[in-house]
């Protein structure tokens, strides 16, 4: 095994007057040729700026390399100047990145950003160049290279950018390739793929790998090795057979303890009054056309959908992004209009109601949203944000007070949040703070849009829990958008699958889990990163430690 | 507090602020040094500078030239001011109608908008004060007629990002009002663009009235800086203190100004707050 890269007592600086002085703190790892190492850690844990450091690819003069070495083949990048940077990145290290449709130039097609790789390290002949970024287009498999070649990279697919990317940074077989959280914006049937080629492609090539991820289902599926960071420190590492079995350090525990497991909860009865009835609900976005005519696209968000709730029942909605899930979400709550069907809350149809009609109804039904840092307005303080709810409906002041503090209570943020902005608060407690929100207008259903998948691991379990809580204590009953299928797993009664705006299958969590019916759950489910290492309960593949 | 600390960081917004700060004292205390009507004989024609007891000399009536720049600075600020504020608040509206309701509305205020700024401003403002007669209301009419479609372009861009953000989502299925959303949820939030572009108008304003006031379209009652030049213009080989020192009066003002604006659009804007 050759040693490639050696980072020995990495210290990165932080601008003084942050959180901590150095973002990562004396880390020390290595990678080997044809090896993935996998660098695990929630939101603020180092791990990306460890992987930015390697490439020299710190926002200067702020963050910076305090101390250390970062040997590559016996030459240390923490001291090269940024000509040899320059002659490395791309050629020797290579990098992707999370979000494929910013990290690929816009204005320029899939091919000409290719061929400025191979322009800018080697001399060869246009035709040779061309050749060679059709055969890369060819090796990630791209369903039609040659038309990829000319395409922007706003014609492709995010799984189909994402191998795009993939094929720019092996274009000239770099020794390493550093992943920043490659498939975190991919659903998850085309993480299954990208994951694969990632792997096939480090075989063929012999690549060492750097693969930063949050989520230890991917680690389970592709590293060799693991680290695992907390607060810029690296606090184990060790080979992915041996760190999975026996986590030694209790941070990896609680990590992996809080990934959710995909064996569905126990059933609870199911009470007979339903709450909410949707029938052949069917919304289409039109889109293009423009003032002189043109063709006109339709897409079919939502086919007639058909569903039901009982009260105190959560049933989710799951499928890949464009399924219309969020739609039909959106939909119920009324935030967009739907062209046909019925939304029957109670024995009134909220379909065709108009603004002022609908406005009685609308504190029986809110909303959870996706973002904790969009859904809160920046200049509101926190109390303001639950009380106005209350306040509209004739709530004084001091009632819509006394309101918000209690509801602040119960999602279990001190009181004194009321007076403070909402800037002051992580993720999850603004996540809190938006379930407070919701509740403040004492709802009979819940419509969470993708309420944890925002937050980390250790965070979405509290959430979820949350959540739990306040169902049965409100007798909620609630709506659960969802990507992901262990989360799914874990809230739901009953479960809907989507695709392309249809239903294709609901039926009760165990039951679909179990025995899919349409073969497109069972694609999901098997698509589900780490199965075979977390499958049985999340720890059973644990030994006891 | 910790605005005024990072609009302090910016020394050249600070030293834009003091010089703004001596204007307006001047304007304001203009009838203490100079009690008689800056129009009035005061003596000796065509005196120039520091002499016949004139500071910054007399002209072609024996008029005192710095009599008149210190009341003129009143007319500048406040004209600037005024028509800022009428030109913001009419933009603002446009603008958060345009982007809030999309569509028809959008389209109708748009063209609106257009139409107004297909026609050079400046003739704009001359043509409108020239068919209205000339009087500081009309000016302040002119000078907003023309400025408000850049407050309602920006106002548009802001509302439209803002409009699908979560938290306006949530206000909706609070079941919160229109007008209540526009006012209370999204405009607190485009505050500081609005500051920003209402703090550079000032200036720009300022020029226009000048350049009316030169041209004779200005209130013939109120002493201002454009008239003074106006009135020197002819003289400016024989007395060049007639329109030098109404001239430097308002570059002083104008730079003052931008360089205020400046600052603060880097105090306000967090994007840029680390540049160094």
């Amino acid at each position: 095994m050759t040693r490639l890269l050696d980072i020995k007592d990495l210290h990165v600086g932080l601008p003084a007057g942050g959180q901590r002085q150095y973002a990562v703190e004396s880390a020390n790892l290595h990678l080997d040729a044809n090896e993935i190492l996998c660098v695990v850690g929630e939101s603020g844990s180092g791990k990306s700026l460890t992987a930015r450091a390697i490439m020299g690819l710190l926002p200067k003069p702020h963050v910076h390399i305090a101390k250390g070495q970062v040997n590559f083949q016996g030459e240390d990048l923490a001291a090269a100047s940024e000509a040899r940077l320059r002659q490395i990145r791309g050629s020797e290290i290579s990098m992707i990145f999370q979000e494929p449709m910013t990290a690929l130039n816009p204005v320029m097609t899939i091919g000409g950003q290719i061929d400025e790789v191979f322009r800018f390290h080697e001399k060869m002949p246009g035709h040779e160049r061309r050749s060679r970024a059709l055969k890369l287009l060819q090796d990630v498999q791209l369903p039609d290279p040659e038309q990829a070649l000319g395409a922007y990279p706003h014609q492709l697919s995010g799984g189909q950018r994402q191998r795009a990317m993939i094929a720019m940074a092996l274009a000239l077989d770099p020794k390493i390739l550093i992943a920043d959280e490659p498939t975190t914006a991919l659903d998850v049937t085309t993480q299954a793929q990208v994951l694969r080629l990632i792997k096939q492609m480090q075989e063929t090539h012999g690549t060492g790998v750097v693969f930063i991820t949050h989520d230890f289902g991917v680690v389970a599926d592709i590293a060799d090795r693991v680290a695992v960071m907390q607060n810029g420190l690296v606090v184990e590492t060790g080979p992915t057979e041996e760190v999975l079995r026996r986590p030694s350090h209790p941070y990896t525990q609680a990590l992996m303890a809080a990934v959710p497991s995909l064996i569905p909860r126990a059933a609870r009865p199911r009470a007979e009054e339903k709450v909410l009835r949707v029938n052949a609900l069917t919304k289409t976005y039109r889109g293009g056309g423009g003032l002189f005519g043109g063709k006109v696209r339709v897409v079919h968000a939502a086919k007639e959908v058909t569903l039901d709730l009982t009260r105190g029942e959560t049933l989710g909605i799951v499928g890949e992004s464009g399924s219309g899930k969020s739609t039909v979400a959106r939909c119920i709550v009324r935030l967009n209009d739907a062209e046909a069907g019925e939304i029957l809350l109670g024995d009134t149809d909220l379909r065709p109601l108009g603004r002022a009609a609908m406005r009685p109804h609308r504190a029986k039904i809110q909303m959870v949203f996706q973002d904790p840092f969009a859904s809160l307005n920046p200049r509101s303080k926190v109390g303001r944000i639950i009380a106005q709810g209350p306040e509209m409906y004739g709530a004084s002041r001091s009632e819509a007070r006394e309101k918000a503090l209690e509801l602040l209570r119960i999602v279990g943020l001190d009181g004194r949040a009321y007076d403070r902005f909402p800037h002051e608060f992580s993720g999850g407690q603004r996540q809190r703070i938006g379930i407070a929100r919701a509740l403040a207008l004492e709802p009979e259903i819940l419509v969470a849009d993708e309420p944890v998948s925002a937050l980390d691991v250790s965070i979405q379990a509290q959430i979820l829990d949350l959540l739990d809580e306040i169902r049965d204590r409100m007798n909620l009953s609630m709506i659960f958008i969802t990507h992901d299928l262990r989360v799914a797993a874990q809230v739901c009664d009953r479960i809907a699958v989507m695709q392309s705006g249809e239903m294709v299958e609901i039926g009760p969590t165990a039951e679909l889990f179990a025995n899919p019916q349409h073969p497109y759950t069972t694609e999901l489910l098997a698509a589900v990163p780490g199965k075979g290492w977390f499958s049985a309960d999340g720890k059973a593949l644990t030994e006891a430690s | 507090m910790a605005f005024w600390r990072l609009f302090a960081r910016n020394r050249s917004a600070v030293m834009g602020m003091i010089i703004l700060i001596l204007i307006f004292l001047m304007a304001i205390s203009a009838p203490l040094f100079f009690p008689a009507d800056p129009f009035s004989l005061a003596g000796q024609s065509m005196s120039p500078p520091g002499e016949n007891g004139f500071l910054l000399g007399s002209d072609s009536l024996g008029r005192d030239v710095a009599a008149g720049i210190a009341h003129g600075a009143k007319t500048s600020l406040l004209i600037g001011l005024l028509a800022t504020l009428v030109a913001v608040f009419i933009g603002v509206i446009m603008g958060a109608l345009a982007g809030y309701y999309g569509g028809i509305v959008d389209n109708l205020l748009m063209r609106t908008t257009e139409m107004f700024q297909t026609i050079p401003s400046f003739l704009f403002a001359i043509l409108l004060v020239a068919i209205m007669k000339p009087s500081i209301e009309s000016i302040v009419i002119a000078i907003a007629v023309v400025s408000w479609p850049a407050v309602a372009r920006l106002v548009r861009g802001e509302f439209l990002s803002l409009r699908n953000r979560e938290f306006v989502l949530a206000c909706h299925t609070l079941g919160m009002g229109d007008v209540r959303i526009m006012l209370g949820e999204i405009l607190p939030n485009c505050l500081s663009p609005i500051i920003v572009i209402g703090s550079l108008m000032v200036a720009t304003a300022i020029l226009i009235e000048s350049g009316l006031a030169f041209l004779g379209l200005g209130d013939p009652n109120i002493m201002s800086w454009g008239f003074q030049i106006g009135a020197g213009r002819t003289l400016l080989r024989s007395a060049w203190w007639v329109c030098t020192f109404p001239g430097i009066a308002i570059l002083l003002t104008v730079l003052a100004i931008n360089l205020v604006g400046e600052g603060l659009n880097d105090a306000l804007n967090p994007r840029l707050r680390d540049r160094s």
